[in-house]
């Protein structure tokens, strides 16, 4: 009889907490396009897109209708059930990250403590990073069920791109543990809010982590998987219709998500500058402050990848390869490195 | 060897300095250029709701003209179509009948009169040709379209509003052409 002994709050609590978090994410990366057609015009001294409702507002929900309405296309010789599970698995994946980043504090809601959290797993970014390395499969099954060999090309070069900048990010993650102490995503802010900001203390491996956050979200300097005018498209050039629209969404909630990770491993998380939130208590609008200011930090992160993307042309392949595996991989020893010495000598 | 032209420039093939292979700081500063542009004006036009101004002697959709008590000018005699390098102007001419004299000037008048705009070429040979001052080329060009058939325009679209009945409308169609032709 335990299975009926489950507190029903903490149900009731997470699936309500699932929901706002996955909705948030999918609104968020629905207006991702829409601020890259804006930031992107403004950038070039246009006024990108302004005739759908006021200011253009409406313009993802028109894309999002374009791509519901266009003919589908499924290959004859595509292997159809892997074709379709391939822009499924990129999209399911990009969701399921968001589950343990800390969106805010711990509220109190009528005593029962509520953590703004769905689940502070004691591995959590392992988690984010086992998550995001199965988003790979997304690629490489819809770059093989295409049955196309471009695409086929596209996805090994896809998935070899994500693969080696996983290792420079995981390593320069590392230095970051080591300040912490914790693998817990909950821990990390709290280390970050009682001892600063930990891109104080890892400058170096910030950038790293930055930079392989590009490549691996596929963006600019580093989206060789969408290369459409040099390398004729990537892994989704047999998908149209709303599976090429689950492709191309899961890289802005791709984004999305990596911008938040990045927010809560260096800049605080939900922590506000120079403001002992602690001593506010825990209300609600605290905890909601929190989230606000964690959006923020996002929203910033996100401009600064448009930005990019609107500045830096692509890199050839090989040099990809050559900053990854050349450049990025010794650097992030040399920090870990380094990081470990310095704790070393300041613990003895 | 003596250069072709003056623009022959040798070509820098010096080795990276550390700081030009750290790739950073031009990064920083394509960023920077590409940031100032966030605040400079755009030159775009809205189209629809704005429209760029055009001089006073441009060529653009005909218009065919009435004199001030609103009659008809044209006499449908193919000075027009015979001028048109483009042959794009067609017409059939009809006589005035008693009692239609406050529709038509003079005692013929165009009953069919079409320019396929997708043939004119805006040359404006048909407004110099005209004797009767006519047909003139106004300030606006022609819309887009889904077809063909709706690129030749017909004598009820060409022909300006009646000063009498649509003074406003008259005076829009003419626009800047007015100075011109009293």
């Amino acid at each position: 009889m335990y299975l009926l002994q489950i507190d029903w709050w903490i149900f009731f609590e997470k699936l309500i907490l699932v929901a706002v978090i996955v909705t948030t994410a999918l609104v968020v990366a629905m207006y991702s396009t829409y601020a890259e057609r804006k930031i992107a015009a403004f950038l070039q001294d246009r006024r990108g897109p302004n005739r759908a409702g006021p200011f253009g507002l409406l313009q993802p929900m028109a894309d999002g209708l374009k791509l519901f309405m266009k003919e589908e296309i499924i290959p004859m010789t595509s292997s159809k059930f892997l074709f379709v599970l391939g822009p499924m698995l990129a999209m399911i994946t990009a969701c399921m990250t968001s589950a343990v980043i800390p969106w805010g504090s711990t509220i109190d809601i009528k005593g029962h403590q509520v953590p703004l959290q769905i689940s502070d797993i004691n591995i959590g970014i392992l988690y984010i990073f086992g998550v995001v390395s199965l988003g790979v499969y997304g690629i490489m099954i819809g770059g093989w069920a295409s049955n196309n060999k471009f695409s086929l090309l596209a996805a090994v070069r896809g998935a070899s791109q994500m693969i080696s900048y996983e290792l420079a990010m995981g390593l320069s993650l590392l230095a970051v543990l080591m300040l912490v102490g914790d693998l817990r995503m909950s821990s990390i802010v709290n280390h970050q809010i009682a001892n600063g900001w930990n891109v104080l203390y890892q400058p170096l491996g910030f950038l790293i982590f930055f930079i392989c956050a590009l490549a691996e979200c596929n963006r600019t300097p580093f989206d060789l998987p969408e290369a459409e005018n040099e390398l004729n498209f990537g892994y989704h050039q047999e998908y149209s219709s709303m599976k090429l629209g689950f492709y191309l969404f899961a890289e802005y909630i791709n984004m999305f998500i990596s911008a938040v990770v990045m927010s809560t491993l260096f800049f605080g998380g939900y922590d506000i500058p120079f403001v002992n939130e602690a001593a506010w208590g825990n209300h609600w609008w605290v905890g909601l402050i929190g989230f606000v200011v964690l959006m923020t930090k996002a929203a910033l992160f996100i401009f600064l990848f448009m930005w990019i993307r609107w500045t830096i042309p692509r890199f050839r392949y090989d040099q990809l390869m050559n900053l990854g595996w050349k450049k990025l991989l010794p650097l992030a020893l040399v920090n870990m490195l380094i990081t470990a010495v310095v704790i070393l000598l300041l613990h003895k | 060897m003596q250069a072709l032209t003056n623009r022959k420039q040798q070509v820098e093939r010096k080795p990276m300095t550390v700081w030009e292979k750290l790739y950073l700081p031009s990064i920083f500063k394509g960023m920077g250029i590409t940031f100032s542009h966030l605040f400079k004006k755009k030159p775009t036009i809205n189209y629809p709701e704005e429209q760029r101004p055009f001089s006073s002697v441009f060529r653009g959709l005909h218009i065919l003209n009435r004199d001030e008590e609103g009659r008809e000018k044209c006499t449908a005699c193919g000075l027009c179509a015979l001028s048109c390098p483009a042959e794009a102007i067609t017409m059939e001419a009809a006589e005035r009948q008693p009692g239609e004299e406050h529709l038509y000037k003079e005692e013929k008048y165009a009953a069919k009169y079409e320019i396929n705009m997708l043939r004119c070429i805006f040359c404006g040979l048909c407004e110099e040709a005209c004797p009767k001052d006519a047909i003139y080329l106004s300030q606006t060009f022609a819309p887009a379209n889904y077809g063909r058939k709706g690129f030749i325009y017909n004598k009820e679209d060409l022909l300006i509003p009646d000063p009498n009945t649509d003074p406003e409308g008259y005076e829009k169609a003419k626009g800047d052409i007015g100075k011109n032709i009293k």
